[in-house]
């Protein structure tokens, strides 16, 4: 009992982070069709500049600089970079986002070295906030779930609340009409683009000293981002939302339980020890292909709905 | 070669919440030359794509010659017999015209999914492509890639590939749009020519197209029809007159 | 410059007549090279150029197998590598069993490899092409990561993290020969590389060939020609993976190891790399582009550290100024020469190479310089140009590169503009001249 609420606890943290990088990166996607491969490397810079700024100055400041730095080189990645690719297709621009990837890890191990970073948590935060079970839950985590919900009541607000946020939703399911409206999508491309990057910034701040921060850390969690985003479905950010969760969820929860397949046929019949891949693929237990599930997931979604979750659009 | 025809029965199409089709019975006899026309946002475009398989129905029946075909997908529906063009122009635009042409007759002359026939050494289907070619008028440009072919010489492809398979039924949604007179009798001649002995249903806005071609003219409002017939009767019809006002004064 | 590109990249028989002279060619070269590397006086072959040539081979077929799907279905495919990488397990697995006794010569040991990676096609080809565009290069990346991950989890069969390995000496053959050395490996892959390319090129004439092409560009006239566009890609796909596990099996062979690297997704992105810079819309184009990637990874990356950065920069200025690759760039030529009009570009280029040269040196002396800086010097090493050592922490070199960089950025911005209009002058001509015959 006490592992599952405690996992329940770590399994919405770590969701709610992985809602913070995905949300950005459907608000690109669904609306102008670009797969960002470069996201998780924004998140990357988010954290390094974090490090970098609350080193010199403070944690608080990191919060608000970072972000609004990795905006900035968002615009410019649109501006100059993505707005020229633009009419070669959509290919073009998976590809030009792919070619930053490359560019950005060499240069972010130019400019810190090629060592993790000793990005820590804040001492002001490094506190046990309450206990379960005898196990601490740290207050840094509590922060994080702060400024995770702050973000998404933000969002939320911006969307429903605003005249920017009813062209943006109008333009994450309908993009060809807000344009045919007379709205400057071109720039409300540049600002959910910048937006985006800011978002992943922001998830690199308080991420980037949770997990680690190294020169590997866009390739670990890259290709879960995109989980997510499929997952939830296109053009929906309540979808992302609940994506994100069960990722959160099911990888924190795999980690813990050592169920394999064989266990649970055993009430019924033993499986015979097989030395082989079939034996292994039985007995392996959950713990350790946690890290398969997100992605058996992601294509048996898209097998029965393409659409994702919640998707309102067809990927 | 006897033909087949089209029956569609009671059939609705809704959108969402949205009933774009209410309700429509018609009856195309095999080798008849039928026009649908109405007003803008009448539904005519989406009744083809009804017929065609490109979306499915809401309710109703479509059937061709005795077989239905409501529930069949866009590759069987033509397999069985019929074949349609599009609105806009839907080619294979980095091909080129022969490939284009030759592609439209591979399941037809029995290629199915062959890898492992060269394309080359197939006399017969090669020499048909070339005759299809020159039969449109577009001999000269055999090699060059269908996009960079003009407006004209496009929908003429179009119409080439459509009837290519030798299917019985052509489906021609607004093969003149765009045209100008000359090219509109042009093609008028051309579409003539290809559906001979076939079954025509057209989606027409030019009058002038559709009273030289059709023997038969439905009106279609609204996703109703309001009048279907020979174009003497349509004419003459006062709802069709009240529908258009004064369209129909030719 | 598109228009005379997609006029170039004509029907099957112009342009397939006025290349034919091309295969014999590049056999003959692909035979011939090592021994221009050979060293006579100690009396064998260069251990990196037989080895670099061995990778170009395997890579050739590699990336003409992504084509089969990118450039010619126009499907984007992230788990390409997962085929590779399945023909190269099963081959050292069947190399295990030879060895015990299983008589398959090494000479269709590729053919193991093909048959795997067929296999695997067929299941993921099966579920991936059930859908469309995007949502299939998801599943594909879905595929990709769950196949890499999986292969570093399981030891039967993958061997985890160490991988499999083998012998290729296996004492069978159909020639005698024992592939103890690298340069008979090399002559395996090249005559295995020769059919597999024929082979793909056979296809593009195939019904099949001809209406994947056709799906590509119009998925809907496709259904309207009879034909059910699934299938298509279906069929596709299954045989782009048979080729990719030859591919693979040739890796086996060669390396007599195979890891999850052969099935990553840094794998699947190094064939769409190949495939993309190379140029995707001509038959060739991949083959350029497996050479230069190879030739790149294997000799920049000996010189530097930081040839990623410029494989990024390379993709990035490709994607922008040249989406058709350099086959692209070539054919583009093709009218121009045809037209007896190609001197004219002559003095043209040299403008704008001089100007290109020096931004190039300047860009990489900056990225060296700074690379130094700071790994360089945290691990201890010392720039070396033209065998001295350079000062990186004096003005100097800063200086040097950085003008570079700069000068030639505005030269060459200032001579793009005079050659897009020579350039456009050629093309309105032979425009011209068309319309008059």
């Amino acid at each position: 009992m006490e592992i599952v609420l405690v996992s329940l606890l770590n399994g919405l943290v770590y969701g709610m982070l992985l809602f913070m990088l995905a949300s950005g990166l459907t608000l690109i996607f669904s609306m102008m069709g670009v797969l960002n491969f470069a996201h998780a490397s924004i998140y990357m810079i988010g954290a390094y500049l974090a490090f970098e700024v609350s080193r010199w100055i403070g944690f608080i400041p990191a919060l608000i600089i970072a972000p609004i730095l990795c905006g900035a080189i968002g615009a410019a990645i649109e501006i100059w970079g993505l707005r020229r690719v633009h009419h070669n297709g959509h290919v073009a621009e998976l590809l030009f986002t792919f070619g930053l990837v490359f560019i950005i890890q060499r240069g972010v191990q130019m400019i810190w070295g090629m060592l993790p970073m000793p990005y820590r948590v804040p001492e002001w935060l490094d506190f046990p906030l309450f206990s379960i079970y005898g196990a601490n839950f740290p207050a840094y985590r509590g922060f994080m779930l702060l400024i995770s919900a702050g973000m998404l009541v933000a969002i939320w607000l911006l969307l429903k609340k605003t005249r920017v946020g009813l062209i943006i939703q109008a333009a994450l399911t309908h993009p060809h009409m807000v344009s045919a409206l007379g709205h400057n999508v071109p720039m409300v491309f540049t600002g959910v683009f910048a937006g985006g990057c800011a978002l992943a910034g922001l998830a690199g701040v308080i991420g980037g000293n949770y997990l680690t921060t190294e020169s590997s850390m866009a390739d670990a969690m890259g290709p879960i981002v995109f989980v997510v985003v499929v997952f939830g479905g296109l053009g929906s950010l309540g979808g992302c939302f609940i994506a994100s969760i069960i990722m959160g969820m099911i990888q924190t929860f795999a980690v813990v339980f050592d169920y394999t397949i064989a266990d649970i046929f055993k009430p019924i019949f033993t499986i015979p020890r097989m030395d082989n891949l079939l034996g292994e693929i039985l007995t392996v237990p959950m713990s350790r292909i946690g890290p398969l599930l997100p992605y058996a997931l992601m294509i048996l979604i898209l097998l029965v709905r393409p659409r994702g979750l919640m998707g309102t659009r067809d990927t | 070669m006897s033909g087949l025809g089209v029956s569609l029965h009671d059939v609705r199409k809704s959108f969402g919440a949205t009933e774009i089709i209410r309700g429509v019975t018609l009856n195309i006899r095999p080798g008849e030359r039928h026009a649908i026309i109405g007003p803008n946002g009448a539904g005519k475009t989406t009744l083809f794509n009804l017929i065609s398989g490109r979306f499915p129905i809401t309710s109703g029946e479509i059937k061709l010659g005795d077989t239905r075909i409501d529930q069949l997908p866009p590759h069987q529906i033509n397999r069985r017999g019929l074949s349609r063009s599009f609105q806009i122009t839907s080619i294979f635009h980095r091909m080129t015209v022969f490939e284009n042409l030759r592609c439209s007759l591979l399941w037809s002359q029995g290629y199915r999914y062959s890898f492992w026939t060269p394309l080359w050494l197939q006399r017969q289907l090669n020499d048909r492509a070339q005759f299809l070619l020159e039969d449109l008028n577009l001999g000269s440009r055999r090699d060059t890639p269908a996009g960079l072919l003009s407006y004209a010489e496009q929908r003429a492809l179009e119409i080439g590939m459509t009837i290519a398979g030798g299917a019985s039924v052509i489906l021609l949604d607004e093969p003149t749009a765009g045209m100008s007179n000359t090219e509109t009798d042009y093609a008028m001649a051309l579409i003539r020519r290809v559906t001979e002995g076939k079954t025509l249903l057209m989606v027409e806005h030019d009058m002038k197209v559709v009273f030289d071609l059709a023997d038969t003219i439905t009106v279609l409002v609204y996703g109703q029809v309001i009048a279907s017939g020979p174009p003497e009767e349509v004419r003459s019809s006062k709802a069709v007159q009240e529908a258009y006002l004064g369209a129909l004064e030719e | 410059m598109s228009q005379t590109t997609m006029a170039s990249a004509s029907s099957a028989p112009a342009a397939a007549r006025r290349t034919a002279w091309a295969w014999p060619v590049l056999l003959a070269v692909a035979i011939a090279l090592p021994w221009c590397f050979y060293d006579f006086t100690a009396g064998r072959h260069s251990g990196f150029m037989v080895s670099m040539l061995s990778q170009t081979g395997m890579m050739i077929i590699f990336a003409l197998s992504y084509n089969m799907l990118m450039g010619q279905s126009g499907l984007l495919s992230f788990c390409h590598a997962v085929f590779f990488g399945m023909g190269g397990y099963v081959t050292i697995h069947t190399l295990e069993a030879v060895g015990k006794g299983m008589p398959i010569p090494m000479e269709l040991i590729p053919l193991c490899g093909g048959a795997a990676g067929l296999a695997t096609a067929i299941v993921y080809g099966y579920m991936a092409t059930k859908q469309r565009a995007t949502a299939f290069a998801m599943i594909t990346l879905g595929i990709g990561e769950l196949m890499a991950t999986a292969a570093l989890m399981f030891h039967h069969f993958f061997g985890g993290e160490g991988g499999v390995t083998s012998n290729r000496m296996i004492e069978r053959s159909l020639f005698g020969l024992e592939y103890g050395q690298g340069i008979e490996v090399y002559y395996l892959i090249v005559g295995w590389t020769f059919l597999a390319v024929l082979l793909m090129y056979f296809l593009t004439q195939t019904p099949l060939g001809r209406m994947a092409n056709a799906t590509r560009d119009n998925y809907e006239r496709a259904q309207f020609v009879g034909y059910d566009p699934r299938v298509i890609r279906f069929l596709q796909f299954s045989l782009a993976g048979l080729f990719a596990g030859i591919g693979g099996s040739l890796y086996a062979v060669t390396y007599e190891i195979v890891t999850f690297d052969a099935l990553s997704g840094a794998l699947s992105a190094n064939a769409l790399l190949m495939a993309y810079i190379g140029g995707i819309t001509a038959f060739g184009g991949p083959i350029l582009g497996a050479v230069l990637i190879t030739v790149l990874q294997s000799g920049v990356s000996l010189l530097s550290n930081s040839w990623l950065v410029y494989v990024g920069v390379l993709f990035i200025t490709m994607v922008t100024f040249a989406p058709e690759g350099i086959a692209g760039i070539i054919t583009a030529h093709g009218p121009v020469k045809r037209a007896g009009m190609l001197g004219r570009l002559a003095v043209p280029y040299v403008r704008v190479i001089v100007p290109g040269l020096l931004l190039v040196l300047g860009f990489v002396g900056l990225v060296e310089l700074l690379s130094f800086l700071t790994i360089g010097a945290a691990q201890g090493k010392k720039l070396v140009l033209f065998g001295s050592v350079l000062n990186i922490n004096s003005a100097m070199p800063w200086t040097v590169a950085i003008g570079m960089l700069v000068i030639g950025g505005g030269w060459l911005r200032f001579e793009s503009v005079s050659f897009g209009r020579v350039w456009d002058d050629i093309t309105s001509e032979i425009k011209a001249r068309e319309k008059r015959s």
